[in-house]
């Protein structure tokens, strides 16, 4: 199938992929930016994997986020605004045997793509879905985004959001067939890296919205949250995230929850008083629309002939 | 007729001064002559004794009508032509329609019509009459749901002019057929009498009224009790009317009982032997009620057309859908559309057989993403929508031209702006097609003009993308989606089907956009290959795929897109001219009008006029030739389904009117001062319709007659 070659398995076993294996272009992320430490823990979780580099897409629409592939050497697709997912999934249900990982922000994702956003969680397929949240449009010069707190001031709205921001893990969460939900903030190396392997190892959509940095247009919110640790919570469970006491100590606030609990989980969501970090659910049965749409990939032409003959004898006279 | 005699308990009659008489109402042409209607007393005050007396009366009057009608005004000949006493007349074709409110299954029985007289070795083509709502209120006369089949001794192109039978459910739903112009005086109406015995006063009214209306029109109106006839077999004709419309059908059309039979065995194969049987009941039923009743009987001698031979019967969108699964292409991934949705209904069923999955995507963006995802993966991938879908894609189409994806998108065009006509035939979607992105989105853009080649395009499609690296327009329409026929049965050969998925390794010194300076032309690494990777994006990029802004890698990217274009071009062969090829007047077609139009053509030329037609198929890039081929014209037109202003309006100059969409591409592509008529009627133009405007046309510039 798909043209491999034999001997693949001993290629692979050849072939040892360093970081370096999946270091695109040089970041033009500004300084300070959350997007490099998450750009750092991608390469460091296709590196931990193994994953040929030629067999891994990444897929992003347009902002700040959607510049990942960009900064990566495998293939990519850089699309349109707020499209990622429908590229992702169709890439996907073709060819269930690449690796995909969607890059997409709080505006590509959660305004401009909800609709795809929605429907991307029910579908399931087998990919890696990282939010770049930072509060903000950043590309096109300080929006407000659906997440932008009311007190933030942006160009569209200078005396801040008119409206509450909207609650990404309630909504996702929410959705039928949701199979792996977590939330995690940019500035901590472990859980990031912890929290995006285990998306990238759930075998479904592994959706992670990252809490990120924009200290050009929002300083104020990583700010306050760096500052003000208490804000957030720390899911911990023997099915959750693992981190060592370091972490622990960082996030002093800590909730024993259990990932497969999703009425529990969506307590802890719309409990805006602490942000979650951590594992908020994952159900690894979800039906996967990426199985279930690839039918007939190793057809081959003379069975499809036939096939076709067969149709035409449906309308013959 | 006396199909009339078993109905009717007071029908024609009424009571004066206790005695009954007999009432007929006068077409309006005759009234002047005749009055409103003519009445005779039957001289007796006993109902039984009326309604034995009251066929002779009826039967005088009418004749007394025929009389006047024969002195004052022309009338059809056909019927009179066709007494059984001689046998079936033969006939070279005819035009049926069978009009009901939605549901009464009058498609059903059309479609059944048309699949026996293809079996038949007849040239067919049926088109389906739709309301645009699901289930518009009954006797309504917007609410006509039915069908059109057109029966010939040769292969038939186009549904053509008007009907010589009509099979009325209700007589409402005729007008609005009749505002269509799809009838004319002579054409026989065989309408279902049920409504004149209405317990509701106003549908008697209405229904007296209308046979008034269709005396009016020259139509020959023979009233059949079918209901009560239907009555007798089942307890709600609603549900096998149309078979035993059917039965009927097959009587006057001499067709072949035992296919007939098998054919309504298949439609209801699903549900049983017992629902096969009833309808079978109701159809013999049918047949041996104009057998006894129907006074008229044609033979339509088989075409003996090589086309006809081996065939396939399908509409456009079945033969679309089985145009995807000849091309290899193995993701349909779409939004429901009217007309377009019916071909994914079709794959829905079918497209396992060669592999492929249907994917409903949650909005027609997503379609298009999702197919797009798949191509650049390297898998083949295709879209099928309507005009309102083309417009939500537009954005991804450009992303398609600017990141060289190749991708078959099928437009089944209805009539637009905004939601339009859903149901309805246009051709307005052309310069959005050609034009409709952001920037320069040069793309292919071809339109097929036959059921045949909506099957036939879609390879030629996928290979075009393929080649050219980039998304194929196949413009349809309403009147293909719907229409119809027999086509030949292709065969088919491995080489229709793409090459397997090339995973081999990428030669790292070719560019992911390693441009042929002269043709634009490269090839394309496809995800799983090594060395091959890049990144693809929709914005500027230079040859190794990389974001660039600077103008000599827009300018380049620019050249080189527009360049496979023009490379394409180069491969074509100038279009056939169909007649001469130089004489008065050239009408410049595309699209689902061939078949009209070369009809009307073939008609003018029969009666001596200098006029010849041309078929464009590929209209981004255009054929070559054209300047050349128009030259030799005095004058050249389009023909077309969509909206230009009309000349005559005091308003319009020739410096500000709108010209129809092809003839506005085709002006700017010659520079010639080509002109078009075109209208937005929602339905298909008749050859008779064209022929006008090619005698009009022929007219003014003092063309041979």
């Amino acid at each position: 199938m798909f043209g491999l070659k034999g001997d693949w398995s001993l290629e692979v076993k050849d072939r040892y992929f360093t970081l370096e294996d999946y270091c695109g272009s040089v970041p033009r992320w500004c300084t300070g930016c959350g997007d490099h430490g998450i750009l750092a823990a991608v390469h460091r979780v296709c590196r931990d994997a193994q994953l040929r580099p030629e067999k891994t897409v990444a897929v992003s629409g347009i902002g700040c986020s959607s510049r990942l592939p960009h900064y990566m050497k495998t293939y990519g697709f850089h699309g349109l605004h707020g499209r990622a997912l429908p590229v992702a999934c169709g890439i996907k249900s073709r060819r269930p045997d690449l690796d995909i990982w969607v890059a997409t922000g709080d505006g590509d994702c959660f305004s401009i793509g909800a609709a795809h956003w929605v429907h991307a969680m029910r579908y399931n397929m087998d990919l890696t879905m990282l939010v770049f949240d930072n509060g903000i449009y950043g590309l096109t010069k300080k929006q407000t985004s659906p997440t932008t707190p009311m007190e933030v001031p942006t160009n569209t709205h200078p005396s801040g959001s008119l409206l509450p921001p909207l609650n990404p893990l309630t909504v996702t969460l929410a959705v039928t067939n949701v199979s792996f939900v977590a939330q995690i903030v940019d500035w901590n190396a472990q859980l990031r890296h912890q929290v995006i392997k285990m998306a990238h190892e759930h075998k479904g959509t592994g959706f992670v919205r990252i809490i990120q940095r924009c200290p050009v247009y929002v300083e104020s919110i990583g700010k306050t949250l760096q500052e003000e640790p208490a804000r957030m919570q720390l899911l911990t469970h023997e099915n959750g995230v693992q981190v060592d006491d370091s972490v622990k100590r960082l996030f002093p606030n800590h909730a024993e929850h259990d990932p497969s609990d999703l009425a529990a989980a969506l307590t802890i969501a719309a409990d805006t008083s602490a942000l979650p970090l951590g594992i908020l659910y994952r159900n690894p049965d979800a039906p996967r629309y990426d199985e279930i749409s690839a039918t007939g990939l190793d057809m081959s032409v003379d069975e499809r002939i036939a096939g076709l003959n067969q149709a035409f004898d449906h309308f013959a006279i | 007729m006396s199909g009339t005699q078993t109905s009717g308990e007071t029908r024609y009659l009424y009571k004066r001064d206790r005695t009954w008489w007999v009432k007929l109402a006068v077409p309006r042409q005759l009234r002047k002559v005749l009055g409103y209607d003519l009445r005779r007393s039957l001289h007796t005050q006993d109902i039984d004794e009326a309604r034995e007396a009251r066929w002779e009366a009826i039967d005088e009057m009418r004749s007394e009508i025929e009389k006047a009608k024969a002195e004052h005004a022309a009338v059809g000949e056909d019927e009179t032509k066709a007494r059984k006493t001689d046998g079936p007349q033969q006939i070279s074709e005819h035009i049926v329609e069978i009009v009901s409110d939605s549901g009464e299954g009058a498609q059903k029985c059309g479609q059944i019509l048309g699949l026996v007289s293809g079996k038949m070795g007849n040239g067919v083509w049926t088109v389906e009459i739709i309301p645009a709502e699901i289930q518009p209120p009954a006797r309504e006369r917007q609410g006509a749901s039915g069908i059109r089949v057109r029966l010939g001794s040769q292969y038939v192109t186009n549904m053509g002019n008007q009907a010589n039978l009509v099979v009325g459910f209700n007589e409402q739903v005729l007008y609005s057929r009749i505002a269509n112009g799809a009838y004319q005086k002579g054409t026989v109406v065989l309408l279902e009498s049920m409504w004149a015995e209405d317990p509701d006063e106003k549908v008697r009214e209405q229904y007296q009224d209308a046979l008034t209306d269709f005396y009016a029109q020259g139509l020959v109106v023979y009233e059949l009790p079918i209901q009560k006839e239907c009555l007798k077999l089942v307890e709600d004709p609603r549900k096998g009317k149309n078979m035993f419309v059917l039965g009927m059908l097959c009587h006057i059309y001499s067709r072949d009982v035992d296919k007939a039979k098998e054919e309504i065995a298949n439609t209801f194969r699903k549900k049983g032997d017992k629902v096969i049987g009833i309808n079978h009941q109701l159809f013999d039923a049918g047949y041996a009620f104009a057998r006894d009743n129907i006074d008229y009987q044609f033979e339509i001698p088989p075409a003996h057309d090589k086309r006809l031979e081996n065939a396939i019967v399908v509409n456009g969108n079945q033969a679309a859908g089985l145009g995807v699964m000849a091309a290899g292409i193995e993701l349909v991934a779409m939004y429901p559309i009217t007309p377009a949705t019916s071909a994914s209904h079709y794959l829905a069923e079918d497209f396992h057989l060669t592999g492929g999955f249907v994917h409903q995507a949650e909005d027609e963006i997503a379609a298009i993403g999702f197919a797009i995802g798949a191509s650049y993966a390297g898998q083949t991938a295709c879209t099928i929508t309507s005009g309102p879908g083309m417009a939500l894609k537009t954005e991804m189409v450009g992303l398609a031209v600017m990141a060289e994806i190749p991708l078959v998108i099928i437009d089944v065009q209805r009539g637009g702006p905004s939601t339009g006509l859903p149901t309805k035939i246009e051709q307005g979607d052309l310069l959005s097609s050609l034009y409709g992105a952001q920037g320069d989105s040069q793309k292919v853009v071809i339109a097929a003009a036959t059921i045949e080649e909506c099957l036939h395009f879609v390879s030629l499609a996928r290979k075009l993308a393929e080649s050219f690296r980039t998304p194929v327009i196949i413009l349809t329409d309403a009147n293909l989606a719907t229409g119809v026929q027999p086509i030949p049965r292709p065969i088919v050969t491995e080489d229709w089907f793409p090459p397997p998925l090339d995973q081999s390794a990428w030669d790292e010194n070719v560019a992911p956009y390693d441009w042929d300076e002269t043709t634009g032309l490269s090839e394309r690494p496809i995800p799983g290959m090594r060395n091959g990777e890049y990144i693809l994006t929709g914005l500027a990029h230079n040859r190794n795929s990389k974001i660039a802004y600077d103008t000599a890698s827009n300018q380049e990217g620019m050249n080189m897109r527009s360049r496979k274009m023009t490379a394409l071009g180069a491969t074509l062969k100038p279009p056939e001219v169909y007649g001469d090829d130089s004489g008065d007047l050239l009408v410049i077609g595309w699209g689902s009008t061939l078949g009209a139009i070369e009809e009307a053509v073939d008609l003018a030329r029969a009666e001596g006029k200098s006029v010849s037609s041309l078929h464009l198929r590929f209209l981004s890039p255009m054929e070559p030739g054209l300047t050349e081929i128009f030259e030799r014209f005095r004058k050249v037109m389009t023909i077309e389904l969509n909206y230009s202003d009309d000349p005559e309006f005091p308003m319009i100059t020739k410096e500000n009117r709108r010209y129809s969409q092809l003839a506005h591409v085709l002006r700017a592509h010659t520079l010639m001062d080509i002109d078009c008529w075109s209208i937005v009627p929602g339905h298909p133009l008749s050859p008779g319709r064209i022929g006008k405007v090619i005698n009009e046309h022929l007219e003014k510039i003092g063309g041979t007659h």
